[in-house]
């Protein structure tokens, strides 16, 4: 068994509204000197799979690579 | 003539395309998403809803579920698909239709009456005069289509831009006028053949006039029409 964990971002150039929201209301709060944030997904995984088959996962339903990137960290138990 | 309408668990319009369908005198019925056998179909619908409770991304699970093997096959084939606000985000999903649809901009879910103009498109499922506006109902979260700028080229290349959302006088407005911040102003594509047609605007309220329009009905006239023409 080992674990997976998914971090599903928009691409490059991709608005994100929520990431744009959080980024004016940080500015509001008055927190200065945030250019920017962006939004995304964490999703953890534990199977029985490799890292071969986790990508597949990940680019077949996990992710949507017409807007999306993901980065796979495998962690050690 | 027999529609066949999809219901996926959270599904929840497929029942307004019965009706708008069966107004215009066609047969329709519905199709569950577990069957795999919809021979007998002569055009199929996927209506709007929240499918899977939009999880992971609108349509995404959707877009697996048995039936769509064959609905892939039918649209490759030839068949007439159309996507209907849920249907639509399935279609770009299961790569029917080019995209992805991403949050409205505004964050902000829009539930209201919105002015169309009809594209000089290969759409087979509108014929009408390009620039005629049409008025249809929103109700979507994600609704904000993106492509990257090759597939926006090949698509205005194409003909496979079918509506763009305008002002209720048909202009654009400086900045756009697409509620949901679409690109391009994008309110519905088609493929290449025009036989997959997805759109984020509800045709089949505006069937029945006790709605308050008839835009829609043109829709399912002239696929009729076109089929009726195919098979001569």
């Amino acid at each position: 068994m080992a674990r997976y964990e998914i971090y599903v971002t928009y691409k490059q150039g991709i608005f994100d509204p929520p990431g744009a929201t959080a980024e004016r209301a940080l500015a509001n709060l008055g927190y200065e000197g945030v250019n920017s944030v962006k939004i995304g997904k964490f999703i953890r995984l534990d199977a029985d799979a490799s890292l071969a088959s986790v990508t597949e996962m990940c680019g077949k339903l996990l992710a949507n690579p017409v807007i999306e990137d993901f980065r796979i960290e495998t962690v050690e138990e | 003539m027999r529609f066949g309408v999809v219901i996926f668990p959270g599904s929840n319009c497929e029942q307004d395309v019965i009706r708008a369908t069966q107004y215009l005198g066609y047969q329709s019925e519905y199709i569950w998403h577990g069957d795999t056998d919809i021979s007998g179909f002569d055009a199929i619908v996927l209506p709007g809803g929240f499918s899977y409770g939009d999880y992971i991304r609108t349509g995404a699970v959707a877009r697996f579920s048995p039936v769509m093997a064959e609905v892939i096959r039918f649209a490759e084939a030839g068949g007439p698909v159309l996507g209907i606000c849920n249907g639509f985000q399935i279609l770009t999903e299961a790569h029917l239709l080019p995209g992805a649809m991403l949050r409205n901009s505004g964050l902000k879910f829009i539930c209201k009456q919105v002015s169309l103009r009809a594209e000089d498109s290969v759409c087979q499922w509108l014929d009408q005069p390009v620039g005629t506006i049409l008025q249809f109902p929103i109700n979507h979260n994600e609704g904000n289509y993106y492509c990257d700028a090759q597939t926006l080229s090949q698509l205005k290349a194409n003909g496979q831009v079918v509506l763009r959302y305008v002002e209720a006088d048909g202009s654009t407005a400086p900045g756009g006028s697409a509620p949901n911040g679409s690109l391009d102003d994008i309110a519905g594509i088609c493929n290449e053949r025009g036989n997959v047609f997805g759109l984020m605007p509800h045709p089949e309220r505006m069937v029945d006039p006790i709605n308050g329009g008839t835009d829609g009905q043109p829709f399912f006239t002239t696929i009729v029409r076109k089929l009726a023409e195919v098979a001569g």
